[in-house]
């Protein structure tokens, strides 16, 4: 399997009043046709992660180190022009809100339509028989006549469906995924995920899945990178994470969550909240919350530990894990 | 300045008045409706936003509401704490009702809310402390006595006041904003307490800590909740009993258990199997429905889940169905397939002696 996304060692700091430091040391790989998750809380960087993949954070204010490789082109070296072609046609993106990331003053068709213009050089005419094709593939009904809606005119779960009908329609290899179900009703939400694995297969596309939601990874995902505090703390695929992770916050994320919690009982909980991203971190992000913590993960950063062919997780605790296996 | 002789202490409780088996909260026929302007030529327009919605709350129970966007749960709290005037119902609390025997500021003592939005519920230019303080002073406690109430609170909370009393809304994290709504909904000493989606917004690890507070502060000062949430998986955890609504009805009320293990509703049953999965080798593989939830503006008539419901007849578009006991437990649905010899090809034959609708 190829890598189609390579990031190493990824550091991202927002400057201003202070400096935020984002994402720290972060490397990742995605595979062809594989749909990765990236499971983290609010403020762990997931979303920044994603943002820097499509150069679509704030140049001034943003100062990005390591590397990042998409098809073996190197993102944070291409020019303005070499970029605008790179999104949209290899890499495109889905967000959360719908509704703001549409254009309100141009109907459905037409903002589908521009993008095939723009892209692959077709006609007018070419272009929104393509745009009723997206919209006939992501199941909105009576297409033809929603070509002709406007934004604001359509329920939330058929704007998603139009933003997913628009990402989709250069044919992107990668697929970059926001947090793109959070907004939506329960009964939505399950129809988009599915809409979304079934597109995936249908183009072989891969797909990048950010999301808080233990439940809507598992769903969806082949592996899973869980985030804390702008780092991988622990990545491998679905299937080994939920059944057996390894790192304490990974543990405890799945834990307490509340599939299934016994009323009357307590849940379990991580004390404490994340910590501010004012310094890169020396030392283990986590040990000040971590029950398990010993007092050498105060003084350097812990290792990253491979426990199995794929599975890492970035904890002292791991190295005990990996000899158990080996 | 008439509570200055417990300085330590907190206002003194709503009484309870009708005892045990008095409900503290009955609502019967809900009922809000909100006109909007139609299209140029066209008539004016409705949104049902609540319809003849009734239940009760029991002193000490946890009551849960769930349903999706636009359903009329948010409205039916605001409703129950009288932010706005109902159209038409009754809400009756411990036996008494606003304007009788009740006074406004009586149910705000004994009736408090916290809303989602943790940050805009609290005014910025007022400290932590001023903010619990405030309620309390309002209803007459002293300024020093209302303070140390304040700081009493946030202890309670798990918030340590010598570090937070003096901080103001936006130096904390979302989950410590929502620690500090919960102090203020309770510094009037409440025995009722409505959290409208209190937990949604905050992250997993940091709502499991505050269920488990609501969990712990309920037990201490003797609380009955009602909870609204999108969340299944979280009013399961909490609620004793739970009520279903859909397009500004009640369509299925009962224990949570009876509920959750036979949902007679199918729109219940559609939110309950639309849960994401928690085991990686037992994916959703069919969406339970297809379609958004329709625009309450001039809901469909009959039965309002018709247009959604996959087992609907022409008998759904054509009468509504009445809320009817299932059990002696208390677990009602309004369906035809719910209702013996409704006419509904799958309902249950009739038995002699009931007289269903």
């Amino acid at each position: 399997m190829t890598d189609l996304v390579e990031i190493d060692n990824l550091n991202i700091r927002f400057t201003g009043d202070r400096t935020v430091h984002a994402v720290n040391d972060l490397s990742l790989r995605l595979g062809e046709g594989e749909v990765l998750g990236l499971l983290g809380e609010s403020g762990s960087g997931k979303s920044v992660t994603l943002r820097a993949l499509m150069r679509l954070l704030p140049r001034k204010r943003t100062q990005i180190a390591g590397s990042v490789k998409v098809l073996g082109q190197d993102v944070l070296a291409m020019d303005d022009e070499a970029l605008s072609a790179f999104r949209g046609q290899t890499v495109s993106m889905i967000f959360q809100e719908p509704a703001l990331a549409l254009d309100p003053v141009y109907t459905i068709g037409r903002q589908i339509a521009e993008t095939v213009i723009r892209h692959e050089g077709k006609s007018e005419r070419e272009a929104m028989a393509r745009a009723l094709e997206m919209l006939e593939v992501v199941r909105i009904p009576s297409a033809k006549r929603r070509l002709e809606s406007y934004p604001h005119e359509m329920s939330g779960g058929m704007r998603q469906r139009a933003m997913i009908a628009l990402a989709l329609a250069c044919k992107p290899k990668i697929l970059l995924a926001d947090e793109p179900t959070t907004a939506l009703d329960a009964t939505v939400q399950i129809q988009i995920l599915l809409l979304l694995r079934e597109l995936q297969r249908e183009f072989g596309m891969s797909v990048i899945f950010v999301t808080h939601d233990i439940g809507v990874a598992i769903e969806i995902c082949d592996r899973v990178a869980v985030m804390y505090a702008g780092q991988i703390v622990e990545q491998g695929t679905l299937r080994g994470i939920v059944r057996a992770p390894v790192h304490p916050y990974a543990k405890g994320l799945l834990a307490s969550t509340i599939h299934g919690a016994k009323r009357g009982a307590r849940l379990e909980t991580i004390p404490g909240t994340p910590p501010s991203l004012d310094h890169a971190p020396a030392s283990c992000s986590f040990a000040p919350r971590c029950s398990v913590a010993q007092p050498g993960c105060a003084e350097k950063l812990p290792p990253n530990v491979q426990i199995a062919p794929d599975h890492a997780a970035r904890c002292v605790l791991a190295e005990s894990a990996s000899t158990a296996i080996t | 300045m008439t509570d200055v002789d417990t300085p330590q202490g907190m206002l003194e409780p709503v009484a309870d008045v009708g005892g045990a088996a008095q409900p503290l909260l009955q609502v019967t026929g809900l009922t809000k409706h909100f006109p909007v302007r139609g299209d140029l030529f066209s008539a004016r327009k409705t949104v049902r936003a609540v319809d003849n919605v009734s239940f009760a709350v029991m002193k000490g129970e946890t009551v849960g509401i769930v349903g999706e966007s636009g359903c009329g749960k948010s409205t039916t709290a605001r409703l129950l704490m009288h932010l706005m005037p109902c159209d038409s119902g009754a809400i009756i609390y411990d036996g008494m009702q606003v304007g009788r025997s009740l006074s406004l500021r009586d149910l705000r003592r004994g009736m408090q809310m916290v809303f989602q939005d943790s940050y805009a519920s609290l005014n910025p230019r007022l400290t932590i402390e001023e903010s619990i303080a405030f309620g309390p002073k309002v209803h007459g406690m002293a300024d020093g006595a209302a303070r140390t109430l304040a700081r009493e609170l946030l202890g309670k909370v798990g918030l340590r006041p010598e570090n937070f009393a003096n901080r103001y809304p936006h130096e904390i994290s979302g989950g410590q904003r929502q620690r500090v709504n919960i102090a203020r909904a309770l510094a009037l000493s409440p025995r009722l307490v409505i959290l409208d989606e209190a937990v949604s917004a905050l992250d997993k690890s940091v709502e499991a800590q505050v269920l488990n507070l609501l969990a712990d502060l309920k037990r201490e000062f003797g609380l009955t909740y009602l909870f609204i949430s999108h969340d299944l998986n979280v009013v399961r955890y909490i609620s004793d009993r739970v009520l279903v609504m859909y397009l500004g009805e009640v369509v299925e009320l009962g224990p949570v258990d009876a509920v959750w293990d036979a949902p007679a509703h199918p729109y219940t049953s559609a939110l309950l199997a639309a849960m994401p999965s928690s085991d990686p080798d037992k994916r959703t593989e069919v969406p339970p429905i297809s379609g958004d939830p329709p625009n309450p503006i001039d809901p469909p008539p009959g039965c309002r889940f018709h247009t959604r419901c996959p087992f609907a007849e022409p008998l759904c578009a054509q009468h509504t169905p009445k809320l009817t006991d299932l059990d002696t437990m208390g677990h009602q649905a309004a369906c035809y397939m719910a209702i013996p010899g409704s006419g509904h090809s799958r309902a249950p034959a009739k038995t002699t002696g009931d007289n269903a609708a």
